[in-house]
């Protein structure tokens, strides 16, 4: 069984989010960065689980500069066998995506998780580029994943339920909250994943289409306005006069 | 020409389709040019579609169609962009728009924006558009130039308008794929309307005590029409099911109205709701870090404030 995890790496949640003076480039200095919730939580540590009980290898592969490793070192800490870098500067999915693609096709992987989505552009692009580069079935916001031999069922998050679908190996997925509970790696796991190998891949030229060109911040709020706690009449016309939202 | 995909479930089309439509048929006029809606399967009444600004509509009617696989649709969609010369390409971003959007720029080549807001704005070969980045702490401005461009549309972006006439359905084929994903059985939550297609969301928190006082929240969405939501650790602790856990590990949403109750929002909570247009927060502490993300704020025992917001929009709909 040969796992290929797709890691990237975000500004945590808690961070400001600021940007250069004219917001053509997003400030990273002083942000603190994590691997990406969805792809740590979810995806690697599934295809941990499964490693551990069908056997195989998981690689954890990211695209991006050498600043990245940290991230990577993490993702071999929780459980992956091997990681990979494809050195270069990502400036959107689809450059992401073609690089993900050239590396996996090359390897022939029976499973390629993706996180739903990046916690900074909240796209949920990557994992179904990949996915058409390989021509390949792609199952988006699963839940869950159980195999059998070489068959697949998942869960699949759709609006206001849930889908369940069969699928053989080879496949691609994106991973969601139920596919697994989050580990923490321990001692062991952080000392042994200082001997496992960390690949450093070329990347391929690849000119990419969509970029961002401005980034605002939202209009700040003009403020709470608060209404008497004994006075819901009051918050009732409001809801209905000023804002119009009943 | 500007080419809709309207999802479409049961063979009935969602609020997202028609949303869909009427954006693209904004799109169209900004382009000085048409817009068609493709719909894939067995659907009931596509030429409804004509009344939200389609000016013709296309079905594949390929049973194939009715079970989703990322891979056929995404074949389909884009034989017929081609076919039909489409320059833009408009999806809805739901859990179906999510797996093809990705798939169908690689295919056609074609730059994406996912997620978009509002209209873009267009000049020579180049297309702009805003989304919402950094789970709604920033909003970043796209431009595309590829030939084709693919943009997939936000849930309560834009309201459905109904202006037009509908049309009669044109049926078309397209070169058959056999898919290879298997749908076993999808399981909806059946009459109510789903968290990201919501318009009000009532959500509750830790201040409830306890899943025994959820009856007010239910008794507030029913009288609103609202679907119910709540925080994290409620849905960890199993007083409400996991699918009503909004925030960044749960759904992202943006209805018309969020009214927060007994929850401190906290910034992970806020990732998923903050770009809801009109925030209410209920909660005893005058410092719970919601208040600052909220448009009206109730300080106050959420168990004496609820019960007179129930009263008192009972007296308003009645009053109606
Ligand atoms: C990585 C990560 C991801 C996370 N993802 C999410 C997520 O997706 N969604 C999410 O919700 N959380 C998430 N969290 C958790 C988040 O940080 C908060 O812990 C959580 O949102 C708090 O839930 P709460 O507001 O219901 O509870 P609390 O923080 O305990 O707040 C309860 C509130 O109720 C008020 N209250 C109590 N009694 C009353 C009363 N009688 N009347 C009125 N008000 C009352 C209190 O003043 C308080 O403000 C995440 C955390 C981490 C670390
Ligand atoms: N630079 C990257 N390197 C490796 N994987 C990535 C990278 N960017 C995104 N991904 C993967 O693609 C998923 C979806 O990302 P996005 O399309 O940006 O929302 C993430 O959850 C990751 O699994």
């Amino acid at each position: 069984m040969k796992l290929l995890v797709c890691i990237s790496q975000t500004p945590d949640t808690t961070s400001k989010i600021s940007f250069n003076a004219d917001g053509t480039a997003f400030n990273a200095a002083s942000v603190q960065f994590i691997m990406n919730p969805y792809d740590e939580w979810y995806a690697l540590v599934r295809a941990c689980e499964l490693r551990e009980a069908l056997g195989g290898t998981v690689v954890a592969l990211n695209v991006g500069p050498a600043a990245n490793e940290t991230t990577i070192r993490k993702s071999l800490a929780i459980g992956a066998d091997e990681a990979v870098r494809i050195d270069c500067d990502p400036n959107g999915a689809a450059f992401v995506a073609k690089q993900i693609a050239e590396y996996a096709r090359a390897e022939n992987f029976d499973l390629i998780f993706f996180g739903k989505e990046t916690i900074d552009h909240n796209g949920s692009e990557v994992g179904a580029m990949v996915a058409e580069h390989l021509e390949l079935p792609y199952v988006s916001y699963a839940s869950k994943l159980e195999l059998n031999g070489t068959v697949a069922t998942l869960e699949r998050d759709i609006e206001g339920g849930v889908e369940i679908v069969e699928v053989d190996l080879p496949f691609v997925l994106s991973a969601s909250k139920g596919m697994a509970e989050q580990r923490i790696p321990n001692m062991r796991g952080i000392m042994t994943a200082r001997a496992k190998p960390l690949k450093e891949v070329a990347a391929v030229v690849f000119e990419e289409n969509s970029k961002v060109v401005q980034f605002t911040l939202p209009p700040s709020k003009a403020g709470v306005k608060l209404v008497q706690p004994d006075n819901m009449d009051e918050l009732v016309r409001l809801l209905h006069e000023e804002a119009k939202v009943i | 020409m500007v080419l809709v995909f309207a999802e479409s479930h049961g063979g009935q089309f969602k609020k997202t389709a028609l949303e869909a439509v009427t954006y693209g048929k904004k799109v169209a006029e900004l382009l000085g040019t048409t817009c068609v809606a493709l719909t894939l399967g067995t659907v009931k009444e596509a030429g409804e579609l004509g009344r939200y600004g389609a000016s013709r509509v296309l079905n594949v009617a390929d049973t194939a169609y009715d079970q989703f696989d990322s891979q056929i649709v995404t074949a389909a969609i884009a034989e017929v962009a081609k076919n039909t010369e489409a320059s833009v390409v408009i999806l809805s971003h739901s859990s179906t728009g999510k797996s093809i959007a990705g798939r169908l720029s690689v295919r056609l080549n074609a730059g994406l924006i996912s997620g978009v807001n509002s209209l873009p704005t267009a000049n020579d070969a180049a297309l702009r558009a805003k989304k919402s980045v950094f789970s709604g702490k920033a909003i970043a401005e796209y431009e595309i130039t590829s030939a084709v461009k693919v943009l997939s549309l936000t849930g309560n972006a834009v309201k459905p308008e109904s202006t037009g006439n509908a049309v009669s359905v044109e049926v078309i084929s397209v070169g058959s794929v056999k898919g290879r994903i298997r749908v076993k059985s999808v399981k909806i939550q059946e009459g109510i309307v789903p968290l990201p297609e919501a318009e009000i969301v009532v959500s509750a928190g830790r201040g409830m005590k306890g899943p025994e006082n959820w009856g007010m929240i239910e008794a507030l969405a029913t009288i609103l029409g609202a679907t119910t939501a709540c925080s994290r650790p409620v849905a960890d602790a199993h007083w409400r099911p996991h699918h009503e856990h909004v925030g960044q590990t749960g759904i992202a949403i943006r209805p018309n109205l969020y009214i927060a109750i007994g929850i401190s929002g906290a910034i992970q909570h806020l990732a998923g709701v903050n770009n809801s247009k009109v925030i209410v927060v209920i909660n005893k502490d005058t410092e719970a870090p919601f208040f600052k993300a909220a448009d009206y704020g109730v300080v106050g025992d959420l168990f004496e404030v609820v019960p007179r917001l129930n009263e008192a929009l009972k007296k308003f709909k009645g009053g109606q």
